[in-house]
């Protein structure tokens, strides 16, 4: 299963402000990938762009065509919880781009059955989606994304809220998706949680801090690092004039922050001394 | 008694106008509640209030050019309508602005501009009839017109019905798999301006409002997903007509019609409101005891 994502200075932003600046690296297809960082690091901000919700403001995103759909589970769901659909109806929202607007839902039930099944969910088929707790309705959304058979799928803090036994329950099924090729990107904030099951992470802090194998990128020197690079947004910050194009071709090693994997020279964070 | 009962309900239609007004007011009352139930779970109960002040405008023009002639009044209200429901759609998604606020900004334009037309020419009799319709005098086109109006609906309501839903219930999701989502957008948005300016024949661009929503709401207390919502609507709509048309006809003193189909649908909703078995206010004061799970 393809599913592999290049960035090339990538800067993403709202009203010209970065909230992402100069990314650059490649996802590998099946990659088990988190982004850490701190509240307003731009974690939220690279996925939103990585479904074309935020706009570009510089770099590119690069995928293959044949490279599948993108599934994404944002932090808070737009959802409308009050509107009067069922548990079922919402997990076959899932089979958008299998059946489009007019097939018929019922080639799909079984797979939605399936994927309650799968979530733990099974009964609650004719719930109204109003009636769940927040662990079950994060359950049905996972349930969802089983049913988008997405090559790439994108959390965004999907534990928030939720309690250990169904935080448990959602590792094992994003294990399973790892196991099945999928790359899986999320964003979290339990730093035990992604040494115990995330095998690369991304440090962000609007910067990239570093990226590679977690244990090397969960250093208390980088987490320092991310932790001191400022939240804040300069209302009169001067225009960027840092140029990324040439930027595979000076690593700043000195920074010791990043580090080449399995594909050496694919997962590289290039940080330009000063700005 | 029975003979006056019956003489009551059945003598009006009689007469070929009001059996247009029935027909028209059932054209109406399959597409504009459907409609009102997404607007209603969408929470935009009202902007069908400001679409209908949209229309204004546009009716008004056509009154204008051509005096009271259907064609021109439908054509532009059609066209005022679909443009401030385009604009305000086309300002929401482009700007920060949130739907009410760039919708209100531009119905108010519409409708000051649509009370300055009629002013220029016309006196408060025309404005009246534009304001408050007529549905007793229905003729051909105006019938044809409905009767279409309702087909359209309905059909592309059963085309547009799943991502329909989707975009209420979950626009983020619909956003990341699919370009549906403006396109069925806008088109719910012309479906509703289109039953606007159909129902503006019969009620008046102020009531046709009111065959859209209060049904719709009227249904919340009966049923509680779509597949109930949808035709308790219509029936409640349908009843409203069919009452309202059949009072004004026989009341002693001379009742306005599309006001009292409206007050009809009013008087709907607020028995449902008070007996309704969804949450509605008798049911709220009886306290059963709960369950064991």
């Amino acid at each position: 299963m393809s599913g592999g994502i290049r960035i090339r200075g990538l800067t993403l932003g709202y009203d010209r402000h970065p909230a992402i600046h100069h990314l650059d690296g490649t996802i590998a297809p099946g990659d088990l990938l988190a982004l850490v960082g701190p509240n307003g690091a731009g974690k939220s901000t690279l996925l939103k762009g990585l479904v074309g919700e935020v706009r570009v403001l510089g770099g590119r995103i690069e995928r293959g065509t044949s490279d599948g759909a993108i599934a994404y589970l944002p932090q808070a769901a737009e959802i409308d919880r009050d509107f009067p659909l069922s548990v079922l109806d919402l997990v076959a929202m899932g089979l958008w781009r299998r059946l489009g607007a007019w097939s018929s839902l019922y080639r799909g039930r079984a797979t939605c059955e399936a994927a309650l099944a799968a979530v733990g969910l099974s009964g609650f088929e004719g719930r109204p989606i109003g009636t769940l707790s927040g662990g079950q309705f994060q359950r049905a959304l996972f349930a969802r994304l089983i049913v988008q058979d997405a090559s790439v799928i994108l959390l965004d803090e999907p534990f928030t809220g939720i309690d250990a036994r169904t935080v448990g329950d959602l590792l094992a099924l994003i294990r399973g998706w790892h196991g099945q090729g999928r790359t899986v990107i999320a964003a979290l904030h339990d730093l035990a949680q992604v040494r115990a099951h995330f095998s690369t992470t991304l440090l962000l802090a609007r910067e990239p801090i570093a990226w590679g194998p977690t244990a090397a990128v969960l250093t208390p020197h980088n987490l320092e690092r991310a932790r001191h690079l400022s939240e804040a947004w300069d209302e009169t910050a001067a225009i960027c004039r840092r140029d990324h194009d040439d930027h595979g071709h000076h690593d700043h090693a000195a920074h010791g922050d990043h580090h080449d994997h399995h594909h050496p020279g694919q997962h590289r964070v290039n940080r330009e001394a000063a700005e | 008694m029975i003979d006056a009962l019956v003489t009551g309900l059945v003598g009006p239609y009689e007469f070929g106008f009001m059996r247009r007004a029935l027909v028209g007011c059932l054209a109406l009352s399959l597409s504009a509640p459907p409609l009102g139930v997404f607007l209603m779970l969408r929470r935009m109960s009202l902007m069908s209030e400001a679409m209908s002040h949209a229309i204004l405008p546009g009716a008004a023009a056509g009154f204008l050019v051509a005096g009271l002639s259907l064609p021109a009044m439908t054509l532009g209200g059609l066209v005022a309508g679909l443009a401030v429901a385009l604009l305000a759609g086309f300002v929401t998604r482009s700007t920060m602005l949130k739907e009410d606020a760039s919708l209100a900004a531009f119905y108010l334009i519409a409708l000051a501009g649509g009370v300055f037309l009629v002013s220029l020419r016309g006196s408060q009799v025309d404005l009246l009839h534009i304001l408050f319709g007529s549905v007793l005098a229905l003729d051909d086109p105006a019938l044809w017109l409905m009767g279409g109006v309702s087909t359209v609906t309905l059909v592309a309501l059963a085309l547009l019905y799943r991502p329909l839903v989707m975009e209420c219930v979950d626009p983020l999701y619909l956003r990341t798999v699919s370009r549906a989502g403006g396109p069925v957008h806008y088109a719910f948005l012309a479906l509703v301006v289109m039953n606007l300016v159909g129902g503006f024949q019969a009620l008046g661009t102020l009531l046709a409002v009111g065959l859209m929503l209060l049904p719709a709401i009227t249904a919340r207390f009966w049923a509680s997903d779509l597949s109930g919502l949808i035709p308790v609507s219509m029936l409640v709509s349908v009843l409203a007509s069919a009452i309202g048309l059949t009072v004004s006809y026989n009341a002693e003193i001379r009742l306005p019609t599309g006001p009292a189909i409206v007050l009809a649908a009013g008087a709907l909703y607020i028995l449902s409101m008070l007996v309704g078995p969804r949450g509605g206010m008798l049911q709220r004061l009886v306290r059963r005891r709960h369950l064991e799970a």
